[in-house]
């Protein structure tokens, strides 16, 4: 193999010329010797620094050291005892910020590639024959509201501990962003679909079509319908728009449109599919963060020519993961930094045209640490674009919460919960994942999802304690 | 899945489904619509709650043939089932008790007026129909109507029932006091255009008019904004702010060409899903 040890061992990827038009996932994964041979770059640290750059404590040096011995079950074992969701997260983590951040060959060296093998270990677990089977119980159900991956791993939890649960989803399948926004070329529909048929196998109920809020309300779960406690997973679907003159001609999406009809509707898929998607040849996408890498790498493999980042910082301040941002770039995506849209251009009969930007550059640090952009005075210019995609960031969506009486939020329609248990402003009420941190990650959620079901578990084992006098604290 | 109870031709283009759904059933309000989908693959479309029957569990909706999906649904008997329906969505049609309250239907809005209007004359409103077709035989619902609303009056384009013209036309003649008389608030139903002309008619009379939009939707549930509908100056989301608005504020010209976005796609759709139960003859009311 010609990699040194010093190096991460390389991550086998489809050619950038033949992915950038098809679906299919951008990386092969590792085979078993790059599995082991990555794996005995890890320097069995006593202090494995690594954990600490994870949301939910995954015993990295352990599962890493099962890998090198070639014990793929107990490597899987210790993945699964931290973190419900390894074939997912070995995908979409972003390490770099994370846990290869941590990770003590990371000062003079690359870090492990501690994603790349966590995704090795779940995909190898994902060709063996699992023997699940339900272990429900306890005699009191939990409801969970929304299938994203909160709710998932929460549910997963607490079908773990025994209790029989019911999760309502919206829409007509489960996943939330992972079925609806991640595309099939990062996260493969079929890992998503094999984490459900284990939740399902485990004795979990999924009800879809079923809008809490509207379709029955949260005190009808704990009322009327007898759930003991209920946990709230419903994310931040909701799309910000930028007010610019223009938004709302044909041809401009929300980021959340685009990425819905393509990927849960299958519009890819058109006319074998019923719904459409209008992509043209100049797509332009308007923010930097994991949402736009995704939808305009979703624009090339839709037949446009050229799709470009729209971006009014520089690349300094993207929040996209790294690996996306260099597939982007091998892709062919453009890039315009320090641009900032002004108008989308009418062709005159009511289509998007062009996109008037400006110029800017980097001026003194704002409240988040970043430097603050400024207009660069006649600057202006525009782009010849048939598309323009939002990418610039979702809020919870207040459909529950404006039905809900006495479940507290923040101005920015955050849900309020505890840290440590997710307990709201409701009793025996839950919540994690982005209702309550606003646009986050995946593992965050998962992470969440799962202290709320042990807390969960703690406040019905309590129950004798009489628990509705516990209060949130804060 | 979702079984359907009764299926009925109203006209060769529009049927009326009673559904199974007792949760949607338990908390439809007038107004409200819900999302569904026919097959595996197929797309998500609103539809109006026209009725519901909370003791069935039963909803009533109404569907009329524009192209693939509606032409799916409409190919569908009594017994069969629809793969998903999810609502009751958007907000209920928002008007305190007023007096005299006037709906206009046109094409599948009269139904949407069937559960509104029961409503409106049980809380002690007194309440006018007013429905508008091209021609007799597209005239739907209006003995249901009849039974639910003080007075129905029909217009046609071409006279074979009713008074003959457009709806718009009755609705002056009742607020320069013919008939029933002067409404206190409108609510119409039907295509934009029509829409847009019950908007005109009473706006220099500084009469309350609520209009149902329906923009293209996805999810509708506030997840991806392509609902969205100018009013007063402002982007709302139809889905869950609507799907009524102030008819005096909606900028019907944006909405209407946003609505025309895919014609050229539903077109190939609508060619795939084929003449299931005879082409539709399009829009089946009259346009304004
Ligand atoms: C395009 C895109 C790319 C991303 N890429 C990454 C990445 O690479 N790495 C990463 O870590 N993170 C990424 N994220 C962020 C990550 O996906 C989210 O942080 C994560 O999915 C949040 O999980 P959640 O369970 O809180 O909510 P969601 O995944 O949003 O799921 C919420 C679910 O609840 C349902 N729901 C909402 N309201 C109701 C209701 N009233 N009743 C019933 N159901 C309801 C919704 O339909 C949805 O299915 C990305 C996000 C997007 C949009
Ligand atoms: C809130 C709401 C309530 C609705 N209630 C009903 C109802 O009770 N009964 C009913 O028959 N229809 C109703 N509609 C319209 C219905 O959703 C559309 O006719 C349907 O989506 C068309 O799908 P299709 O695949 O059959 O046709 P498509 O091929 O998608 O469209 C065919 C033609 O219909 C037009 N069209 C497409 N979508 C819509 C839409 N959302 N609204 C209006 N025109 C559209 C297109 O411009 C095109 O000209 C409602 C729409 C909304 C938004
Ligand atoms: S879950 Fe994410 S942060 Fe934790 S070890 Fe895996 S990739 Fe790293
Ligand atoms: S910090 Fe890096 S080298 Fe040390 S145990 Fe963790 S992965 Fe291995
Ligand atoms: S239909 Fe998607 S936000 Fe309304």
């Amino acid at each position: 193999m010609p990699v040194r040890r010093t190096d991460k061992t390389p991550m086998p990827v489809q050619g950038a010329q033949a992915r950038a038009h098809n679906f299919l996932e951008v990386n092969d994964g590792y085979s078993i010797a790059h599995a082991a041979f990555e794996a005995e770059r890890c320097l069995r640290c006593q202090h494995p620094v690594c954990v600490d750059g994870c949301p939910v404590h995954i015993p990295i040096r352990d599962f890493i050291h099962e890998v090198a011995a070639g014990h793929m079950a107990g490597a899987a074992r210790i993945l699964r005892s931290a973190n419900p969701l390894p074939a997912i997260c070995g995908r979409v983590c972003p390490q770099e910020s994370q846990c290869e951040a941590e990770c003590s060959m990371g000062g003079r060296f690359d870090p492990v590639a501690i994603g790349h093998l966590e995704r090795y270990v779940a995909d190898w677990e994902r060709t063996q024959p699992l023997a699940i089977e339900s272990a429900i119980t306890e005699t009191q159900k939990i409801a969970i509201i929304g299938a994203g991956p909160s709710g998932l791993v929460c549910a997963g939890e607490l079908a773990r501990l025994g209790y029989p649960v019911t999760i309502y989803e919206a829409l007509h399948a489960p996943g939330g962003v992972l079925r609806y926004g991640i595309p099939e070329f990062r996260l493969p529909k079929a890992i998503l679909d094999w984490e459900i048929d284990i939740l399902k196998a485990k004795g979990v109920e999924i009800v879809c079509n079923v809008i809490i809020g509207k379709t029955l309300t949260l005190d009808d779960l704990t009322g009327k319908l007898g759930y003991a406690a209920v946990f709230i997973g419903t994310g931040a679907g909701l799309p910000q728009f930028l007010g610019i003159p223009g938004e709302n001609l044909n041809g401009v999406y929300s980021a959340n449109e685009f990425l819905t009809r393509i990927n849960l509707m299958r519009a890819y898929d058109f006319p074998n599919t019923d719904t459409p998607v209008r992509v043209g040849k100049r797509v332009a996408v308007i923010g930097a963060g994991n949402t736009a890498m995704d939808a305009v790498r979703t624009a090339l493999r839709m037949g446009a020519d050229e799709a470009m980042i729209v971006y009014r910082r520089s690349d300094e301040e993207m929040s996209a993961r790294v690996e996306e941002y260099h597939h982007a770039i091998e892709e062919g995506v453009t890039f315009h930094w320090l641009t900032s849209p002004l108008e989308v251009i009418d062709d005159g009969g009511g289509w998007a045209a062009g996109l008037r930007c400006q110029r800017m550059q980097l001026g003194e640090p704002d409240a988040s640490g970043r430097r603050r952009p400024v207009p660069i005075p006649d600057s202006e210019f525009v782009l010849p674009v048939d598309n323009v995609v939002l990418a610039i960031g979702t809020t919870p969506n207040p459909l529950l919460t404006r039905t809900t009486s006495g479940l507290a939020t923040t101005a920015k329609g955050c849900l309020l919960a505890d840290d440590a248990t997710g307990l709201t402003s409701k009793t025996m009420v839950f919540a994690g994942g982005d209702a309550v941190t606003g646009a986050a990650t995946v593992i965050l959620a998962a992470g969440a999802g799962k202290r709320a079901a042990h807390a969960i578990d703690a406040a019905l084992r309590a129950n004798g304690r009489d628990y509705s006098t516990t209060e949130a604290s804060f | 899945m979702t079984r359907i109870l009764d299926a009925r031709q109203l006209t060769p283009v529009t049927k009326l489904f009673r559904l199974e759904a007792p949760l949607i059933a338990a908390s439809a309000r007038p107004g409200q619509f819900v999302m569904l989908r026919v097959r595996e693959g197929g797309e998500r479309i609103p539809i109006t709650i026209a009725d519901y029957d909370r003791a069935a569990g039963t909803i009533t909706i109404v569907v009329q043939e524009a192209g693939a999906t509606t032409r799916r649904v409409c190919a569908l008997e009594s017994g069969d089932s629809l793969l998903d329906v999810a609502g009751p969505l958007g907000s209920e049609i928002d008007l305190p008790p007023v007096g005299h309250i006037c709906g206009v239907g046109g094409g599948f809005g009269s139904a949407a007026l069937l559960c509104f209007m029961r409503e409106r004359s049980a809380l002690g409103d007194k309440t006018t129909t007013i429905l508008g077709a091209r021609t007799r035989e597209l005239i739907i619902l209006a003995d249901e109507l009849a039974r639910v609303s003080g007075a129905v009056e029909i217009c046609t384009d071409d006279g074979s029932a009713g008074f003959r013209g457009l709806v718009t036309g009755r609705l002056a003649r009742l607020i320069a006091g013919e008939g029933s008389g002067r409404p206190d608030a409108v609510v119409a139903i039907g295509p934009m255009a029509m829409m847009r002309a019950v908007a005109e008619t009473t706006r220099p009379h500084g009469i309350r008019t609520l209009v149902s939009m329906d923009p293209l939707m996805v999810d509708g549930t506030g997840m991806c904004g392509g609902c969205r509908v100018t009013v007063g100056g402002q982007a709302r989301f139809a889905c869950v702010d609507g799907p009524c608005f102030d008819a005096h504020e909606v900028d019907f010209d944006t909405a209407m060409r946003r609505s025309k976005a895919y014609v050229r796609e539903e077109k190939i759709a609508s060619d795939r899903a084929g003449c299931a139960s005879g082409r539709s003859g399009g829009h089946a009311s009259q346009a304004h």
